[in-house]
């Protein structure tokens, strides 16, 4: 008889998800499905308010990555007004990326994920978290949550507090930077470079200690996105999209942003609350991409600081030349390889004269009818897109979240996995543990993810016994 | 003028003939929430928040619009004066959208401070969700009726102090809104002057420059007293914290 294995809720994620394995009448999985069952709505709700305060409204949709939004919102709202911001609105706009993607990072590592690599997949799931941790290792458990909170830190030194600050504004930032700050801050240093250091050599521990599982750890051909600078390089804020195929070819690249619909659709299944997106040219379902971490650091030549450039040539070396790392279990240590980065990174910036600048507010009318803004999230690629009225109001919002565009990887991820260890119905708590690992692979952020507008797509098919369509009604 | 007695909350006070209940609690520093009454402005008596208990009335009365009597007997706080006090800031939270989190005048807000001071800590009404309006046909100032609890200080201001009257009040019960001119868009209106005033006197973000952002939007009131001393006494004072 054929039956349902059902994982809910899906736990050490950020926000409500489950799901649901099928199997068929000799008890082999036959499919296996993520299904995101909360539904948020901001699309619609935007509508009809000012754009200036999309950035404060949109930072709401989730407590781990507002500074994202509000960033990206931000652009958008740059892109409606025309102007360029201040050199130093951008350099501090950076800052508060880097340090969302340190926090964020760390959190995905340290108290989600790692009590899997530390504990084991078959530990007793009452401890498998990060008091578990905090049992087994003191020091590496506080050292992650010290370094999540230097992250936390910066954001609240820049915008004022650490979650759903309104910093960002359309034009710039709301208020300067100064050296007490920064001085603060640098005194950090030395921890926060170590640590980001330790997270690097327990995750090549756990590639060594898991090297029979990794391979099936969602280990499948897809596209890659993300933004890379002008010379190929890791970024963060604001570059071009670029495109890789699973063999590592660079199949599109130097893509706007702006441009973002031309190349990228998104579609909707029944059965979940989370879109579909896909690259256009190969279509539905074929055009599956990955964002995030393992995207980047697939898609660019390089990282412009000398750490982090030095774990992405071994980082490099987990495939053969002629394939990309195909493997999302190695979306952690791409994570940890980002996190070491943005602390280099946001050190050299520390040290930029130009962050203390007074200057860091333009002031304009609406100028466009329609604004795109684009950055780099923890999870990938996130875009704002806005169309206003010429007062300024809002008429439509489309948002298209990083989590969203690995949704159906993170479908192929659970589908590998549930048939490499799953055989026959009974299934132990370690196995439905590795699944759910696989989705924390990707560090899906669903409240972001499921902002979607007001009316799900329907379609009604009326199938004859013999499996013909004998109607369809669509909504 | 005569001067009359009274007794409020059970201690002794004078206060001058034709002076109102509140204007005597103010001046002895003795607390009552309001939230159209503005110093400078008309009395309307509209959101009732003021509301009093006066010895030998069945009904309770606002001490903005109560003038002082001889012999008054008044309470201004007690558990059932606290209670009226809360139900009209729950109900007036649950007629609009008020979204502090996200409005521009978070932490500016007189609604939201009323809230703290008469201890709403949940709404028990079921909230409305109004379909309202927002005109930013305005090139310096946005009007949000999502915000707007009719307080219609923006009204008052604009008709008695600047002279405009480019706003009034429309429409019945759930349905009634501040409009501009004959409910024209504020941006078509030919008498508004865009001096600014009925933004600075609006309690809420109903009211607000075009541009700002979440918490953005402080109401500056001193200017007021500034206009009517000089108007009324030739005194051009500059305002200072009493």
């Amino acid at each position: 008889m054929s039956e349902t294995i059902t994982i809910s809720p899906v736990t050490r994620i950020e926000g409500h998800a489950k799901i649901t394995i099928h199997l068929n009448d000799k008890g082999e999985v036959q499919d296996a499905r993520f299904h995101v069952n909360e539904f948020r709505g901001f699309e619609k709700f935007c509508e009809g308010r000012m754009v200036w305060e999309m950035p404060g409204l949109t930072s709401r949709i989730c407590g781990i990555c507002p500074a994202s939004h509000l960033v990206t919102s931000a652009k958008a709202g740059d892109d409606i007004l025309a102007i360029g911001i201040p050199e130093t609105a951008e350099k501090l706009r950076r800052m508060l990326t880097l340090a969302q993607w340190i926090q964020s990072h760390a959190l995905s590592f340290f108290h989600l994920s790692s009590p899997d690599f530390l504990l084991g997949f078959e530990a007793d799931p009452a401890l498998r978290n990060i008091f578990g941790l905090l049992a087994h290792d003191k020091d590496f458990a506080v050292r992650g949550i010290r370094l999540r909170k230097f992250g936390q830190q910066v954001i609240e030194m820049l915008g004022g507090r650490r979650i759903h600050t309104p910093w960002a504004v359309a034009g710039g930032v709301r208020e300067a930077f100064t050296r007490e700050e920064r001085d603060a801050l640098l005194a950090w240093y030395p921890e926060v470079r170590e640590t980001a250091l330790l997270a690097i050599k327990t995750i090549k521990r756990v590639h060594e200690q898991y090297s029979k599982e990794i391979p099936s750890f969602g280990n499948f051909q897809s596209l890659f996105m993300g933004m890379v600078g002008p010379n190929g390089e890791l970024e963060y804020y604001g570059g071009n999209l670029r495109v890789m195929d699973s063999a590592g070819n660079i199949i599109a690249n130097n893509i706007d942003p702006r441009e973002y619909r031309q190349d990228f659709g998104e579609a909707s299944e029944s059965w979940s609350y989370l879109k579909f997106p896909y690259y256009k040219p190969l279509g539905y379902p074929k055009g599956i991409y990955r964002v995030g971490p393992l995207a980047r650091l697939n898609i660019c030549d390089s990282i412009t600081t000398p750490l982090a450039e030095q774990e992405r040539r071994l980082f490099k070396k987990l495939a053969p030349s002629s394939e990309a790392v195909n493997n999302s279990f190695y979306f952690h240590y791409a994570r940890l390889i980002e996190m070491l980065f943005a602390v280099e990174k946001l050190e050299e910036l520390l040290h930029d004269p130009a962050i203390f600048g007074t200057q860091v507010r333009s002031k304009a009318e609406i100028n466009r009818l329609e604004g795109i803004g684009a950055c780099e999230a923890p999870r990938g690629t996130l875009f704002h897109h806005y169309w206003v009225d010429e007062n300024g109001v809002l008429q439509k919002v489309n948002m298209l979240i990083a989590t969203a565009q690995n949704n159906m990887a993170m479908n192929r991820t659970v589908r590998q996995i549930a048939m490499q260890f799953i055989d026959g119905p009974k299934v132990s708590e370690g196995i439905l543990n590795r699944i759910e690992a696989g989705i924390r692979c990707f560090d899906p952020c669903l409240s972001c993810s499921t902002h979607a507008a007001g009316e799900m797509p329907l379609e009604v098919q009326l199938l004859g016994a013999d499996g013909r369509v004998l109607d369809v009604k669509r909504r | 003028m005569a001067v009359k007695t009274l007794t409020i909350n059970g201690e002794q006070y004078s206060a001058q003939e034709g002076e109102s209940v509140l204007s005597v609690c103010r001046q002895n520093k003795i607390p009552i929430p309001t939230l159209c009454h503005l110093e400078g402005l008309s009395t309307v008596g509209a959101c009732r928040l003021c509301l009093v208990q006066i010895e030998g009335i069945p009904k309770l009365l606002p001490a903005c619009t109560t003038k002082v009597e001889e012999g008054m007997v008044i309470t201004t706080s007690n558990q059932k004066l606290d209670k009226y006090r809360r139900m009209i800031v729950a109900l007036l939270a649950s007629e609009g959208n008020h979204v502090c989190a996200v409005c521009v005048a978070n932490n500016h807000c007189e609604l939201q401070d009323l809230a703290y001071e008469v201890g709403l800590v949940r709404v028990r009404y079921p909230y409305l969700f109004p379909k309202k309006s927002l005109d930013a046909t305005h090139k310096e100032y946005v009007m949000d009726h999502n915000r707007c609890v009719l307080c219609t200080r923006c009204v008052r201001v604009c008709d008695e102090v600047e002279g405009a009257h480019v706003w009034d009040v429309a429409g019945r019960g759930i349905d009634c809104e501040i409009v501009t001119g004959l409910d024209y868009s504020w941006g078509s209106s030919q008498t508004c002057t865009e001096c600014g005033k009925c933004v600075m006197v609006c309690p809420t973000g109903a009211l607000f420059e075009k541009g700002v952002t979440v918490s953005e939007m402080e109401k500056k009131k001193d200017f007021l007293k500034y206009i009517i001393t000089a108007r009324q006494k030739r005194e051009w004072v500059a305002f200072t914290n009493e």
